[in-house]
């Protein structure tokens, strides 16, 4: 079949299933499915059937709005599409009824519209202050259509890119990339359009291409998400790079800790076989091309491409010097070129849309959009994706909404364990490639952290060291021994055994391990350390000097103790202390046992504000009595 | 045990490539990577033990002791850590007193720590078994560990 005919077919599906009658879709991605997703599709499933409604129901991926699922959105011939956030499986009886049965679309529950047609009293989701500044280029499909279902994706402009690249020639494609401007996305930003250009002109046969889906950064989801989302997007440019490079066999190296990505993929697979978009003669074009999907093992210096490539082999996953570059030798020593999942499908779009389209968004060296992970201390955590150059203080306020409690906002984690903190003072920084590395961070594949004023930033260093220390392979000796060795001194730091000239020990440390790491793990390793001392060096010096954690995070520098004025002895923190390190009874002034006490945290957050008896001090101690005394005999003294 | 592992490992002889698929599935059907099951895929695959022993302690996926009923992950993810992941581990430390990679003497729980299972938004998360329990705090995760005891669990 021509895919002319293939697309006028698909179109057909997509308007049966979407647009002629009812069609209910629910977000479940894994977000979605940890918020209970899964049980609110039953929950809609049931109701349709007992009210014999006859609508269709849709799993969809993620509108990236995590921190208020499961999302579900309701289309009724002639109206738009109506999302609604944060429900629960209970709700559904009465919002299909309400809405399908008697018109009434329910604006109180409602979050947004989305398609032609207004909805009084609902605004549309393209105006909502997490979405306007927004642009979806990668993820424009996501929460939109089935993410397995192949006649979705090509209804949706679908391997447009590669009918386009398969009349071109390879060289003309690598042009294409080349003057769209798109870097890596996986973190170091090498032009990816000259990279090809090396493995094309390698010399063999036999070539690899591998997408890098080894999302191992703490803190990091994009490229779950899109592979949950719209996994065809990533394989399509994955075919157009094999095309252009001269590949004949792929590779899509995922964490073991995505089931559901995995899945999704295996299914999409089969679905291009039987479609003919992968295999022998690919539409026709006399180019044949196949790929599979190896699942990592949980090792994150995987995520390195020498290491991924050891890893696919069925070896320790071990990075080696370079060169040789994998553009030369790879995979089983043949030419090999790696890109992170976002490029890939970047260059899809690319190809569909044209270079020139693609470069008029971001910056003059940042082209393109990128998608980024906002969690932390953040209101609206979730996935979004923003035009490079975006000012960072937009993404923490404008999407994000601000910090959690309206606390202070310290700083902002870029680039996960390589990269730095951005502090409070630079919320004005661009973020593209230029300027997140001016301040000493760096784009990474695009976690965002934002940390509150409760943040310690020596703990957020010690916390990224201890990472990349358990993960070093022990090769190098940055890796092996200097991570060590800087760990040994923040430890004792937030052990508050800090001794003078620690920090200046842990700045010469870690310029010689920048100096001296064998692969990014090692050599970037430093970076967390040395921009939480270039910007909150004083908190350290709190720590060393004065045995103090200003942010009072530091367990062992921070300690819970009941006033005996103010405890009424109500027993709540003593029935909820999860380590029964409190002793009293009722009417008895509590007491905390500082030798059981774990420092959770849970009596400081179960005392009823009336009382609001519990305190959390730093470098100080508070006198209390010995054992549980009656509640008035305390208050007397 | 020895016809299971053969099962598995039988569409693999002779293969490159193959040690971690292999891996993955024998843990998925056993449990744990045992001793015999470590010398069987050395036979299969002609490799030696010791390659093998190499290969699977280097990734944090395999283990080598028979876990519990079941198991607990606490994810210790960078979003997880700013909202309390460590006091989270510490509370299940004390409550089930085993230390992470190990398991309770009755069998019923093992403890792991994961790095970031990508529900950062959520955060911070445990998973028991394949359930992912978000928005967790100390109290919660005792209360839905000591639902396992009075035989529930699954739908705290």
């Amino acid at each position: 079949m021509k895919f002319e005919e293939t697309k006028k077919k698909a179109i057909e599906e997509w308007e049966s299933t979407t647009q002629k009658k009812v069609c209910i879709r629910v977000g479940t991605a894994t977000c979605g499915r940890s918020s209970g997703a899964l049980d609110v599709l039953k929950a809609i499933n049931d109701e349709l059937s007992r009210q014999n409604i006859d609508a269709n129901v849709m799993e969809v991926g993620c509108l990236g709005l995590c921190y208020i699922e499961p999302m579900i959105d309701i289309y009724k011939p002639g109206h738009s599409r109506v999302i609604y956030a944060n429900v629960t499986p209970d709700l559904m009886p009465q919002l299909i009824e309400d809405y399908l049965l008697r018109n009434n679309p329910r604006p109180d529950l409602a979050l947004g519209t989305i398609g032609e047609g207004n909805i009084e009293g609902i605004p549309r989701f393209s105006e909502l202050p997490m979405i306007k500044p927004q642009v979806r280029l990668v993820l424009k499909n996501c929460g939109h259509i089935d993410p397995v279902n192949i006649n979705h994706y090509i209804a949706n402009g679908g391997f447009g890119g590669l009918i386009k690249a398969l009349k071109m020639k390879p060289e003309e494609i690598i042009e294409e990339v080349k003057k769209s401007g798109l870097r890596g996305r996986g973190g170091a930003g090498f032009p990816t359009g000259t990279k090809w250009g090396f493995c094309r002109s390698a010399e063999g046969v036999e070539k690899y291409i591998i997408c890098n889906a080894d999302e191992g950064d703490p803190g990091a989801f994009m490229n779950r998400s899109l592979l949950e989302g719209d996994p065809y997007l990533v394989l399509e440019g994955m075919v157009i790079g094999a095309y252009a490079i001269g590949a004949t066999e792929g590779y899509i190296y995922t964490r073991a800790e995505y089931p559901l990505a995995i899945k999704r993929l295996e299914v999409a697979l089969d679905r291009m076989r039987e479609h003919g978009f992968l295999g022998e003669d690919i539409l026709g074009s006399g180019f044949s091309f196949d790929m599979r999907i190896k699942q990592g093992a949980g090792a994150f210096v995987c995520g390195e491409e020498t290491a991924l490539m050891y890893s696919i082999e069925g070896k320790r996953g071990m990075p080696r010097p370079r060169p040789p570059f994998p553009a030369t030798s790879g995979v089983w020593g043949k030419p090999s070129n790696i890109n992170n999942v976002e490029s890939w499908a970047d260059v899809a779009r690319i190809l569909d849309q044209g270079a020139d389209w693609y470069a008029s968004f971001g910056t003059e060296r940042s082209r393109g959009t990128k998608t980024f992970s906002l969690a932390g201390n953040v209101k609206r955590t979730g996935l979004i994706e923003v035009p490079l150059g975006i000012p960072l203080r937009q993404i923490i306020y404008d999407i994000g909404g601000g910090i959690v409690g309206d606390k202070e906002f310290k700083g902002v984690q870029s680039g996960g364990p390589s990269g730095g903190t951005i502090p409070a003072k630079l919320i004005d920084t661009l973020v593209d490639y230029e300027h997140l590395a001016e301040v000493g961070s760096i784009m990474g594949s695009g976690g965002l952290i934002v940390m509150d004023e409760d943040s310690c930033m020596v703990d957020m260093a010690h916390y990224f060291l201890d990472f990349v220390q358990k993960e070093s392979c022990g090769k190098c000796v940055a890796g092996r021994v200097g991570t060590s060795q800087m760990m040994n001194i923040l430890e004792r730091i937030i052990q508050g055994e800090g001794q003078p000239g620690d920090v200046e020990k842990l700045e010469s440390l870690a310029n010689t391990l920048l100096a001296t790491g064998l692969c990014a793990l090692g050599g970037t390793a430093p970076n967390p350390v040395l921009t939480t001392i270039r910007y909150f060096r004083e908190e350290y010096e709190a720590h060393i000097n004065e045995r103090r954690c200003p942010a009072k995070r530091c367990t062992a520098l921070t300690s819970y103790y009941i006033l005996p004025d103010k405890c009424e002895g109500c027993g709540i923190c003593l029935r909820d202390c999860p380590a029964e390190a409190i002793q009293g009874g009722k009417r008895m002034v509590h007491i905390i046992d500082q030798s059981k006490c774990i420092k959770c945290g849970t009596c400081f957050d179960v005392c009823p504000p009336r009382f609001n008896a519990v305190v959390k001090v730093s470098g100080e101690k508070v006198e209390v009595p010995p054992e549980p005394v009656p509640v008035k005999a305390s208050k007397k003294e | 045990m020895e016809s299971e592992l053969a099962e598995i490992l039988a569409p693999y002889e002779e293969k490159k490539g193959v040690l971690i698929p292999v891996l993955q599935q024998v843990q998925e059907k056993l449990g744990y990577i045992s001793e015999e099951a470590i010398s069987q895929i050395a036979k299969t695959l002609k490799l030696s033990g010791s390659d093998i022993f190499g290969v699977a302690s280097f990734y944090t996926q395999f283990r080598f002791v028979k876990p519990g009923e079941h198991t607990v992950k606490i994810c210790l993810g960078t979003a997880c850590h700013v909202r309390g992941g460590e006091q989270i581990l510490n509370t299940v430390k004390s409550y089930l007193s085993i230390d992470t990679g190990e398991t309770t003497k009755d069998g019923k729980f093992s403890l792991e720590r994961v790095a970031c299972l990508g529900c950062c938004a959520l955060s911070p998360v445990i998973v028991v078994d394949e359930v992912v329990h978000s928005k967790m705090n100390p109290l919660k995760t005792a209360n839905l560990l000591s639902s396992y005891y009075q035989g529930g669990g699954d739908e705290v």
